[in-house]
This record gives C-alpha cells, structure tokens and sequence, in this order.
C-alpha cells in the first residue's frame, strides 16, 4: 500500500519534471525541472532496492551533470536568448510522430502480458548489501568494461579542455 | 488504481520518459534543452534497466544502469564543451541559426 | 564459481593491444606539454609507434583465439581483421594529419594524436566485445573521440557546427540504442552476446517476439546512424564537409568500419535466429542509401560533400552485402571494407594536399590541370577513382563483385541488378573529377600544390599500392575473411 503510493509518487514527479524541461522557456528553468525528474528516478530506484544507483543518481547526475549544465547556461548567458522563439515553427509533425510511437508502445505493453525472461537461476539470498553486490561484479565479471570506462572519461575530460579552453591567439 | 506494483507499471513509466525525450528533441530550438532531452532518454533506459534488473533477480542490469551514468556524465561534458566552442565564435544557441552547413 | 580478481596470461595477451594503446596515449598525454610548439610531430611518430606496436600485438593475440574475460573479450579471424584495419586507418590518419598541421599553423597539439590513439582502443573494441556493456563502451570512446576531432580547429566556425551537428545526432542515436539493449536484457536475461542467442533459440521469440522485435529496430536505429544508412545519413555530409580533412578521412573510413564490425557481430552472433525476418527492412535500407547517397553525389562541387555522399552510397553497398545473411556476406563485408579503408584515406590524402591551407580549395572545379601541376598526385587520385567506380585492376572492382555475388548466392536478385545500376550511375561522379583532373587546364590564381611532407607522401603511396594489391591478387584477403566469418556465427 505505501508502495504504491509511493511509487505513484516518485513517477508523477518524474513525468512532470520531464515535461516540463521540454516545455519551459528559460533554460535555467529547464535545468530545474529536470533535476526534479531526475530526483524522482531516484526515488523509484530506492523503491526497487537499488540503492547504489539512487546514491548515484543523486551525487552523479544531479550533483554533477546538472550542476555541469547550469554553469554553462549561466554562461553563456542563455537568458537573452529565452526572448526569442524557442520552438522550431514545424513541431506538429516530430510531436505526432513521438506520441505515435508512444502510444502504440503502451498499446503493446497492456497486451502482451509479457512474461519477460524468468528470474534467473535462483541465487541465496545473500547477506551482503546492493553495495558489496555491485562490487563484486563490478570488479570480477565486469573487469574490462570498468577499466575502460575510466578511458572514456579521460577522453571526455581531455576533449572539454581542448574544446573549451581560451583561444591561445 | 491500488493493485500491487508491477514491472509492467515501471515499463510504461520509462515509454512515457522516452516519448517526452524524443519530442522534447525534435522540437525545442535550443542546443542545450535538446541535450537535457537526450539525459530524459538515458533516464528513461536506466528506469527500464532497474526495473528488469529486479523483476530478474540478476544485478547485471544495475551495472548497466551504471555504465550508462558514466556515458551520460561523458557526453553531457563533451556536448557542452562543444557548446561553448561554438558560442564563443557565433553568441547563439538557437539550433536553425547554425546553418552554415545545410541541416 | 567466481571468476578469479587476477586476469590469466592469455587473457592479458588477447587485451594487450588496448592496453598498449591506452596506456601510451596516457603517455602521450602527460609528455606533451612538454613538447615545444615546433616539435609537435614528434607526437605523431610515438603514435605511429604505438600503432605499429598494436598491429603486431593483435596478430600475436590471434595465434591463441578465444573469449576472455568470463566472455566479454572475444579474438577471433573476425575481430583480429578489423584490429589491422582500424590501426592501418588511425596510422595513415596520423601520417597524413603532420602534414594538415603544418599548414594549419598554430593549431596544432598532441592530444590530436593521442584523441586518436583513443579512438582506436575504442574502435577495436567495437570489433572484438562479446558483451553489449563492453560494446557500448567501445562505441561510445569512439565517438566522443570523433566529436572532438570534428571540431578541432576551434576557431573555425564550421568545424564548430560540426561537432555540434555530429554530437547531437549522435548522442541521440546511441540514446535509441541504448534502450533497444534495455529491452533485450529485459527479454533474455543477459548483454552477452552468445547468451542471447541462447535464449532466442530457447524460446524467448514464441514468449515476447513482438517486443524482441521493437528492440532490436530500436537498435538497428541506432546502428543505421552510426553507418550513415538513410534515413539517418543527414549528418554524414555536414560532418565530413565541415571537419578538417584528415578528421574526415578517419570517421569515414575507421569510424564506419568499426560501426559495420559491430553491427555484423551483433546481427550474426546474437540475432541470427531473427535474421529472416530482417531481410525486407534491410533490403529497403541497403537500396535507399545507394540511391540517396549517390543522386545526392551527383549534385554537388564541393569535393568533400561530395565524398561524403559517396561514402553513404558505399555502406549502401555494404548494407546489400549484410542483407544477404549469410557467411559468404559477411566475407564481402570485410573485403569491401578493407579496399573501402584504402581507398578513402587515399582520396582524403590527395584532397588534403590539394586543399591547401584552411581549405581553401575545396571545390572539385579546384583540381583541373591537376596532372599538370602534380602528375603523380594525379595518377594516385586517378587509381583511388578508379576503385570507388569499380573499375577492375583495382580493390574496389573485386569489392563489388563479392558484394553482388554473395546477393546473387542469397536470391536477392531484384537488389542486384538495382545495386549495380546505381554503381553505373555512381560512375558519372567520380569521372566528372577525372576530366576537370585531365582535360582542363590549370586555373589562373591556382598556384602550385603545396610540396607534399614525407608524411602524407607514405600514407597516399600505401592506400594506393594496397588498393592496387587488393585489385590484383585479393584472393589472400578473401580467404582470411572467409575462413573468419564461418567462426563468427
């Protein structure tokens, strides 16, 4: 019951943070609802026992991307440009389009009654957290990928500094 | 409206997350709000990620979840070091007033 | 049981390539500042090393294939061909960019080098993952690499706008693709690629085939972008239009190769039991890039656009070698793409050179009287012509003709017989060059070619003696890819 509510609870913040992001004129006002959204993911992955990822969630995306993006709207002093039109003049067809798609996947969904792959082999209920979990994958089965996460971000970071930097001439 | 929670209520959820990343980038002007529709969509896969990852009993899809974070925290820094690049020789971010190269 | 924390020799030797190169562009990046601003091309040379160093760790790490890494990591003939080719392209990238740089004074610095060193850990990775996590991670290094190159020159406007153009499309792209794998965790439990055909074989297709289905146009979403295949090629021309030449030569070429290795894994390994049901949309999209790429070609002066279009006409090309599902097309596809490689890199090369300082001649008007000025750059633009029409003596001849014949092998005469009416058509485009190049003469203002460095010189003579080699004697090539595509189902 308080599940429920719950979950009712974080996924209306979610879709009303995200429609707003799309809908507001100002950037900065975007960012803000999109922080929002992004607070309610949060809380439904706290709600599913994923609490790492909620601890990143908010730390990471919020803490950092968004923070990230609000700077740079600041800016680039994006204010002045909230004065002029902000919706490209031919936006029926992309928004059909979209909510085409949508619904038919809705529709799809509420058929198929969908038995998605069965819970995999039964693992013990093991005593460690989600945390020690995540790790032990993480750091056995998902070696590779982990350490070759770290060159994707340090080819991001050398690629913001070389993009952003003050032109030397 | 009170019946118990299922995966199929976080699917639709992260289908209506999708549709409003995909419209939000197909008609909003500004270069920034486009990529902040484009962090709605990776929203929208990492809701889909946790909550197969829980109906499966099988954590693979959380580490997912979190390598998707990581790309998103990439491109976001990437995309607004472009930005930047581009706002600095043009002062606009209106998508259709870059036009130098036909779209 | 766990998989043990210490990864085994052989498990070592099958990533040491990567290792070699991201461990070295880390080296790269921190002597660099140290280099004076005249020295910068002494970054180039330890890239070149380190590349070299990398082509002969993969065909060390070829002679013990196997996956690796609890199944993430797998080497085999497949993934080790398209190593060597990504390091052949990022090497003659390399060589080719020391001469760009030098012209382009000012702007030049060793993190270009070492974005590229990068790129490549993340293009081979795209070759040999077996795991769609590790996938990801390999495409998505690639193409953040790539949006930074396109935009290098920062103070150049077009460069700005295409990296903006190239990042948005493409962040939304592997959004697409990233939700479509969503799903098929959701559906059949597990991102390797060998499990999921398991599970598709085992039963998933009667249980949820509809939603497999949206997922998996979801990823081929995603994939058409990254291979330029209508209708997601929009960004091809603007991107490579706009970017500096030798940027253009590389996401061309090595980008498009890697994207293709990995869009003929994943379809030959994870979703081969759905590939019948695929065949009409492939179909369609293999067709519509050939036509598209090459009328649009038709029409334009601009060189690089105009390359840019031919190489959408290409992966359609391509595209009819995957549509053909079978092992014999999946060998037309490497081949393609290494004779596609050679030739690419070898025509950006000479338009870089011809192109002169901040691009100003760019347009095709600008190579008349070429084989006055510079024979002998006339007569490699000439051969690499040649083998982007198709004409036989050089790689591209045989190219088609493996692609068309593994179509004719799988019945798909009807596309056949379409594909080789457009490479006729193709024809007109690529011979409108080799006249203003022959029969015209040499414009007024034109000036002398700008004398070629040691650099581009090797990279132009090395596409064309191997798109030369690949059109005299490609049976040595075709046998590898052969033998390399039966062990990748």
């Amino acid at each position: 019951m308080l599940d429920t509510m719950f979950f009712y609870m974080f996924a209306l913040l979610a879709v009303a943070g995200a429609i707003l992001t799309i809908t507001m004129r100002s950037a900065v006002h975007c960012a803000i609802s999109l922080i929002a959204s992004l607070a309610g993911v949060a809380g439904l992955y706290l709600l599913q026992k994923a609490e790492f990822l909620f601890a990143v969630q908010l730390v990471l995306y919020i803490g950092g991307i968004m923070v990230l993006f609000l700077f740079v709207i600041m800016l680039v002093n994006l204010d002045s440009a909230a004065k002029e039109r902000q919706f490209h003049r031919r936006w029926a067809g992309g928004a059909v389009a979209a909510v085409l798609a949508g619904a038919s996947a809705l529709w799809l969904l509420s058929k198929g009654a969908p038995s998605f792959g069965s819970p995999v082999a039964q693992a013990a209920p093991s005593p460690d957290g989600n945390v020690e979990q995540l790790a032990d994958l993480l750091f056995r089965q998902y070696l590779v990928p982990f350490e070759l996460a770290s060159l994707l971000l340090l080819v991001a970071i050398v690629g913001s500094v070389l993009m952003a930097k003050k032109r030397t001439s | 409206m009170l019946h118990p929670i299922t995966i199929n209520h976080y699917l639709v959820l992260s289908v209506v997350l999708l549709a409003i990343g995909v419209i939000g980038m197909l008609v909003r002007r500004n270069v920034v709000v486009m990529m902040m529709s484009v962090e709605l969509i990776l929203n929208a896969v990492n809701v889909n990620l946790i909550a197969f990852s829980k109906h499966l009993q099988d954590l693979s899809g959380q580490i997912f979840a979190i390598f998707v974070v990581v790309v998103a925290v990439a491109e976001a820094a990437i995309g607004l070091g472009i930005l930047i690049a581009l706002f600095r020789n043009k002062e606009t971010v209106q998508v259709d007033e870059i036009d130098l190269l036909k779209w | 049981m766990p998989t043990s924390f210490i990864p085994t020799a052989a498990d070592l030797l099958r990533l040491s390539p990567d290792i070699v190169l991201t461990a070295g562009g880390a080296l790269m990046m921190v002597i660099e500042p140290l280099t004076g601003a005249a020295r910068k091309a002494r970054m180039a040379a330890i890239a070149v090393l380190l590349i070299a160093a990398a082509m002969a760790l993969s065909v060390m790490a070829y002679s013990d294939p196997g996956t690796s890494f609890s199944g993430m990591l797998v080497v085999d003939g497949f993934s080790t061909f398209f190593r060597i080719l990504v390091y052949g392209c990022g090497l003659l990238t390399v060589l080719m960019s020391v001469d760009y740089f030098k012209r382009e004074r000012g702007s030049e610095s060793g993190e270009y080098y070492a974005l590229i060193v990068f790129s490549l850990v993340g293009q081979s990775l795209m070759a040999s993952a077996n795991e769609l996590v590790l996938l990801f991670i390999g495409l998505e290094i690639s193409s953040i690499a790539g949006y930074i190159m396109a935009g290098y020159l920062r103070d150049d406007k077009r460069n700005n706008e295409s990296a903006l153009k190239y990042f948005l499309l493409g962040s939304f792209a592997t959004a697409f693709m990233l939700y479509g794998v969503a799903w098929i965790y959701g559906l059949t439990g597990s991102t390797n690629l060998d499990t999921v055909r398991r599970a598709i074989l085992g039963g998933a297709m009667e249980q949820s085939g509809q939603m497999l289905m949206i997922a998996t146009a979801l990823m081929f979403v995603g994939f058409a972008f990254k291979i330029s295949a209508a209708p997601f090629h929009v960004w091809a021309p603007d991107v490579y239009q706009g970017a500096p030449a030798p940027v253009a030569a590389f996401l061309s070429a090595g980008a498009k190769a890697a994207a293709f290795a990995m869009l003929v894994r994943v379809a030959a390994s994870a979703f081969f039991p759905l590939s019948a049901k695929w065949e009409m949309l492939l179909w369609a999209t293999a067709l519509a890039t050939m036509i598209v790429g090459n009328f649009a070609a038709l029409r334009q002066s601009n060189i690089k656009r105009m390359l840019a279009y031919s190489s959408v006409a290409h992966a359609g090309y391509i595209l009819v070698a995957v549509t053909a599902h079978s092992e014999v097309g999946i060998a037309a596809v490497m081949f393609y793409l290494a004779s596609y490689v050679l030739m690419t890199i070898g025509v950006f090369a000479v338009v870089t050179l011809v192109a002169s300082k901040g691009e100003r001649f760019v347009e095709i008007d600008d190579f008349s009287g070429l084989v006055q000025r510079q024979p002998m750059l006339a007569i490699a633009l000439t051969i690499f012509l040649f083998s982007l029409i198709g004409i036989p003596l050089t790689g591209g001849f045989f190219a088609k003709f493996y692609v068309f014949k593994a179509a004719l092998d799988s019945n798909l005469t009807w596309l056949t017989i379409l594909g080789l009416l457009n490479s006729a058509a193709a024809a007109f485009y690529y011979l409108r060059v080799l006249v203003v190049m022959y029969m015209k003469p040499a414009a007024e203002g034109a000036g002398p070619v700008d004398p070629a460095g040691i650099g581009i010189k090797a990279a132009i003579v090395a596409s064309a003696v191997g798109t030369l080699y690949l059109g005299v004697y490609p049976s040595a090539v075709l046998d590898f890819a052969g033998k390399a595509a039966q062990l990748v189902k």
